[in-house]
């Protein structure tokens, strides 16, 4: 059951004070920094914040009940608001007022990342109108109205900021509203609308998650997935907005897993009351004394805890069947890698049936990935060698991001350990390593040697010689000097193999010493020196080389025709007939006046 | 396809004797080795309204040449003999078990030398073929004795010899190779995941072969098995099936009920039609692997346009209804959709290497290695004739050229002016051999030469074939 779990709260959190009597804690979203503030500040504030570094202690003067502090970027100033109209910064420092807008205004919510000021107006606040804030300026955006589940008579303020929040999916803004489940209506339940907020243009209404159950919940954003947490059944859920269902012209989109607990948490009590061994004890998760703030915070005032949420990817593998589904929600996870990885390898060595054409979507959607990164790393070399021409268009270099799962990692994690594997039947790791092949072509990925390395070993481990030779005559296996020189090693087992190489370096056409070796190590001294002649590169071969393998024959008038054709190339290329200091070819001629006779050397010609 | 010229038909006035078939026969001498029960020897004997005492007279005659000529070379007895009016060919397929075949020799009433006809090297595969639908003569003599032996050999050769037409064969023949179809590796890397998956899904299916256009194109069956398959499926069973088709029995689309996708799959072999409530589901026999495993298995063979795909299933194995429901409703989509695909990229393939790299030469191609035969001479053959555009003597000298091929293991070249006209060049390097005719009047030796060099270079320059 504890690999089901796929929400969990992080390991560090940051602690501090738990709320109480004396003690007011403070969250600022912006900096993500909670203040405790004893007495009203006189007996110290601590800050603290996401990391170590940012936590800051200090006392100051109780003038009153504290409703809310924050620090600027940087820690520069601290403000602190005690009255609900004014605002107080203790060293003095002077604001100027850069821009001023009349709306009446229900209440605000403001988005840190991405400095976006929400304001709800008009008496049913659902028209809510967006500023961007951009160093000094502010801009007003087209205003939106969020449909209302049902319009209250008379009109009255029907929309909460509780039910409001605002976060950045696969780097867009999105207003997400929690629509409640409404009697007059026949939706079975709440429902999250997503308002894709663009920074140019209009907002629209553009996703729709059903949760299909009714009560109190609170959202989440994490590793691009929306959360959505259910308080009375203590489960959450979560929905990828990029996951396509079937139906439809608007996403609606359905939870892609079922509903689960966040992982149990235990917590180490301290204090005063706390003995050192005393064990853990868990935590209440979904408590109503947590607050939950965007993108991914939940907050326990009561126990003193700020967490990160955090999505685990190893239980999704159980919990979702559909494995081309399964490999879509991964693709877009952050740390995916390894994660991905292994549903490969479990995906060959599950036997299921039907397994291969299942393997063919896993593969595509890999690659699909890979391809798109491969062209935009090519594009951005192709952009950096045009030179600084066009540079007025800066091209950032293409992020690698985890989802990028290229050949070598294929093959490192996934392939060479199946391809070794007992019980498996060499049909179906053949089928496997085609499919992957096959894949890799459809989207023209070049692919690499080791890939056919090991389509080849697996062959020839098995004596699937003729499917080796049906694959090469298709050129399935692409040519490679390699490939040319692993066939040349098959010839004692497959003697055909001899052909399949010779043809693949003639192929290539940069392997005409490769040729020559392999014609003279068969002693075909008359068709290595006819190959080289053909393609015009005889003037410039070891004369040596070729009457050293003639020799070998024993064949004395193999050596005789030999011998004369270099003379003729002598001939042709200095004048004499006579082999050069340098050719080492003393012995040859030695040889050839004892079998032939002094007269049978050619003579220079008298002109 | 080159079309036959007219100009060849002038030629053939005289009165001829093409080469026929007079009789064939196969026999044990160990089963009637004792005087009176010679008839027992003989377990098959074409034709068969022969008298009874000439055929015992025919086979002890053939009985007495080989133990004759088994005196001067004791491993290797002879062959052929050869007399003025015919030609017999002995071949012991397995121990004892003797093939005989008597070919009446082709004659021209034209001084002219009458040549062998090419069909020397024809019986060993016929035994392959038998084989292939057989097993072994002495498996079977081991499972049912004589009878049974003689009952399959009467079965299987009385229709074999039917589809022999010796007139018409030729160097294609001789070498019994395997046409392979040209295919880009993205369509081939399709054909290999639908096979894989098929065969995944019907996991009876042991081996499968696609074939395109008669044309092999993937065969998961041992080189040597193929080739007797393909050589059945291309002689015989394929031009079964051809009429109906150009009648246009395909044409329309044949819905499913079921709401499938509408498919053009059917079976060649097994139920002609599924729907048919009387539907026989058996299929012919086929043994593969001989040498060793020795494998008895159903051949199923499923048609969807012009792609065939064979489906080999363990013979033990008792195929039914639901099985070939499966098989049609899962393959017959894939394959009709695959074979459009094919042809689709075919055509795209040729529109790219134009016209213009249409061969205008004439010549046949043979790879020993891989069975891979190619040939611009012979136009599609048909069910009775392979109809080739040149005339008969150039096939003749082709067919000479070879036979001195087969004599020397190195890499050769004959050229030769024949009495028409044309030049025909043989070349053999490695593995390989290639025949072109030449149809050049005033062309010399060396101009012949170079374009021989021309076709190779444009022909073959993607493999390694010697100048």
């Amino acid at each position: 059951m504890s690999d089901e779990y796929y929400l969990e709260l992080s390991e560090n959190p940051v602690q501090f004070e738990n709320a109480s009597s004396v003690n007011n804690v403070f969250f600022d979203e912006a900096n993500k920094q909670v203040f405790a503030v004893r007495s009203g500040g006189a007996t110290g504030v601590v800050v603290k914040g996401p990391d170590d570094k940012s936590s800051v202690a200090f006392r100051m003067d109780d003038k009153g009940e504290v409703k809310c502090i924050k620090f600027s970027l940087g820690n520069k100033i601290l403000a602190v608001q005690r009255t609900t109209k004014s605002v107080v910064l203790p060293d003095k420092r002077t604001l100027k007022l850069l821009k001023s807008q009349s709306i009446n205004v229900n209440w605000y919510m403001y988005c840190p990342e991405t400095a976006v000021l929400l304001l709800s107006t008009t008496v049913q606040g659902n028209v809510l109108q967006p500023f961007a804030f951009k160093s000094a300026t502010v801009s007003k955006m087209s205003k939106f109205e969020i449909e209302l589940p049902a319009v209250p008579k008379p009109a009255k303020l029907s929309l909460s900021e509780r039910d409001i929040a605002v976060a950045t999916i696969y780097d867009q803004l999105y207003v997400m509203y929690l629509k409640h489940h409404s009697r007059s209506t026949n939706s079975p339940g709440a429902e999250v609308v997503l308002y894709h907020l663009p920074r140019e243009g209009t907002c629209r209404k553009t996703h729709v998650l059903k949760l299909n159950t009714t009560g109190k919940f609170a959202l989440n954003v994490v590793d691009n997935l929306v959360v959505v947490h259910h308080q009375s059944s203590q489960t959450s859920l979560i929905y990828d907005i990029k996951l396509r269902e079937l139906d439809g012209a608007l996403n609606v989109h359905q939870p892609v897993l079922p509903a689960r607990s966040i992982n149990p948490y235990k917590i180490h009590l301290t204090g005063p009351a706390a003995a050192p061994s005393q064990a853990p004890v868990p935590c209440e998760l979904y408590s109503s004394s947590w607050s939950v703030f965007q993108p991914d915070i939940i907050i326990s005032a009561s126990e003193g805890y700020l967490w990160y949420l955090q999505v685990k990817l190893q239980p999704t593998l159980n919990l979702l069947q559909d494995k081309g589904k399964l490999m879509d929600f991964l693709l877009r996870r952050r740390d995916c890698k390894m994660v991905i990885l292994s549903v490969c390898s479990l995906m060959l060595t599950g036997g299921d049936k039907g397994n291969l054409s299942v393997v063919a979507t896993v593969f595509d959607k890999l690659n699909q990935v890979y391809k798109e990164y491969l062209d935009a790393e090519q594009a951005y070399t192709a952009a950096m060698e045009s030179g600084p021409s066009r540079s007025s268009t800066s091209y950032k270099r293409p992020v690698r991001t985890q989802a990028v799962i290229d050949q070598s990692d294929m093959y490192t994690h996934v392939l060479s350990d199946f391809t070794e594997k007992k019980g498996v039947k060499h049909k179906f790791i053949i089928a496997v390593l085609m499919e992957y092949i096959r894949s890799l072509n459809q989207f023209q990925i070049p692919v690499q040697h080791y890939l056919y390395e090991l389509v080849i070993k697996t062959l020839v481990q098995h004596n699937l010689f003729y499917m080796l030779h049906q694959f090469l005559q298709y050129h399935v296996l692409s040519d490679s000097k390699p490939l040319a020189c692993l066939l040349l090693s098959l010839e004692s087992t497959y003697p055909p193999a001899h052909q399949l190489s010779l043809d693949m370096l003639k192929r290539l056409s940069t392997a005409n010493d490769e040729i020559v070796e392999v014609l003279l190590s068969k002693q075909q001294v008359l068709g290595a020196l006819r190959f080289i002649r053909s393609v015009g590169a005889h003037d410039n071969v070891s004369a040596r080389k070729f009457l050293d393998a003639a020799r070998q024959t024993n064949d004395t008038m193999l050596f005789y025709t030999i011998f004369r054709f270099f003379e003729q190339r002598n001939m042709r290329l200095r004048g004499n007939p006579g082999f050069s200091q340098g050719e080492h070819c003393e012995e040859h001629v030695a040889y050839f006046k004892q079998v032939f006779g002094e007269n049978a050397l050619m003579k220079q010609a008298t002109a | 396809m080159l079309m036959i010229s007219p100009r060849m038909a002038s030629g053939m006035q005289e009165k001829q004797y093409t080469p026929s078939l007079l009789s064939f026969f196969i026999y044990n001498p160990k089963f009637g080795p004792r005087e009176g029960e010679e008839e027992k020897k003989i377990l098959f004997y074409h034709p068969i309204e022969i008298e009874k005492n000439e055929k015992i007279r025919n086979v002890g005659l053939c009985e007495a040449i080989v133990q004759f000529t088994r005196t001067f070379s004791p491993t290797n007895p002879a062959k052929s003999l050869h007399t003025q009016k015919n030609r017999q060919f002995f071949h012991e397929a397995e121990e004892n078990y003797w093939m005989v075949m008597v070919v009446r020799n082709p004659m021209v009433e034209k001084p002219n030398k009458d040549g062998k006809p090419p069909t020397v090297e024809y019986q060993e595969e016929e035994i392959i073929v038998s084989n292939l639908f057989n097993g072994t003569f002495s498996r079977a003599f081991e499972a049912g004795g004589v009878e049974l032996l003689t009952q399959k050999l009467e079965k299987f050769f009385y229709r074999y010899l039917q589809t022999l037409h010796l007139q018409s064969c030729d160097l294609l023949d001789v070498f019994g190779g395997i046409s392979f179809f040209p295919l880009d590796k993205m369509t081939y890397l399709k054909i290999q995941s639908f096979v894989n998956r098929v065969e995944e899904s019907l996991s009876l299916v042991k081996y499968t072969a696609f074939l395109y256009n008669d044309q092999l194109i993937w065969s998961g069956l041992e080189q040597d098995d193929m080739r007797i398959l393909y050589k059945y499926l291309t002689t015989s069973l394929f031009p079964r099936h051809s009429e109906p088709e150009l009648a246009g029995r395909d044409s329309p689309l044949r819905p499913e009920v079921a709401g499938n996708l509408l498919h053009y799959g059917r079976f060649l072999t097994g139920p002609a039609n599924l729907k048919d409530p009387d539907a026989k589901f058996r299929f012919p026999r086929i043994f593969v692997n001989t040498e060793d495993s020795y494998e008895e298995l159903h051949l199923i063979v499923y048609k969807a346009m012009t792609a065939a795909v064979c489906f080999m299933v363990n013979a033990a194995v008792d195929l039914n209804r639901e099985f070939c429901e499966q098989l049609d409703s899962l393959v017959g989509p894939q394959l009709t959709l695959l074979a459009s695909d094919i042809c689709e990229q075919f055509n795209i393939n040729r529109r790219i290497s134009g016209p213009e790299k249409e061969p205008q030469f004439k010549f046949i191609y043979f790879n020993h290695m891989n069975l891979a035969e190619k040939s611009t001479i012979h136009m599609r053959k048909t069910a009775s004739v392979s109809l080739t555009s040149v005339h008969p003597d150039l096939m003749k000298i082709l067919g000479d050229i070879n036979c001195d091929f087969a004599r020397v293991n190195e890499d050769e070249e004959i050229i030769v002016k024949a009495m028409t006209d044309y030049w025909v060049v043989g070349k053999k390097s490695d593995q390989r051999e290639l025949y072109v005719i030449l149809n050049q009047k005033n062309a010399n030796l060396i101009e012949v030469n170079e374009e021989v060099k021309r076709l190779c270079a444009t022909q073959f320059n993607n493999i390694f074939f010697l100048d």
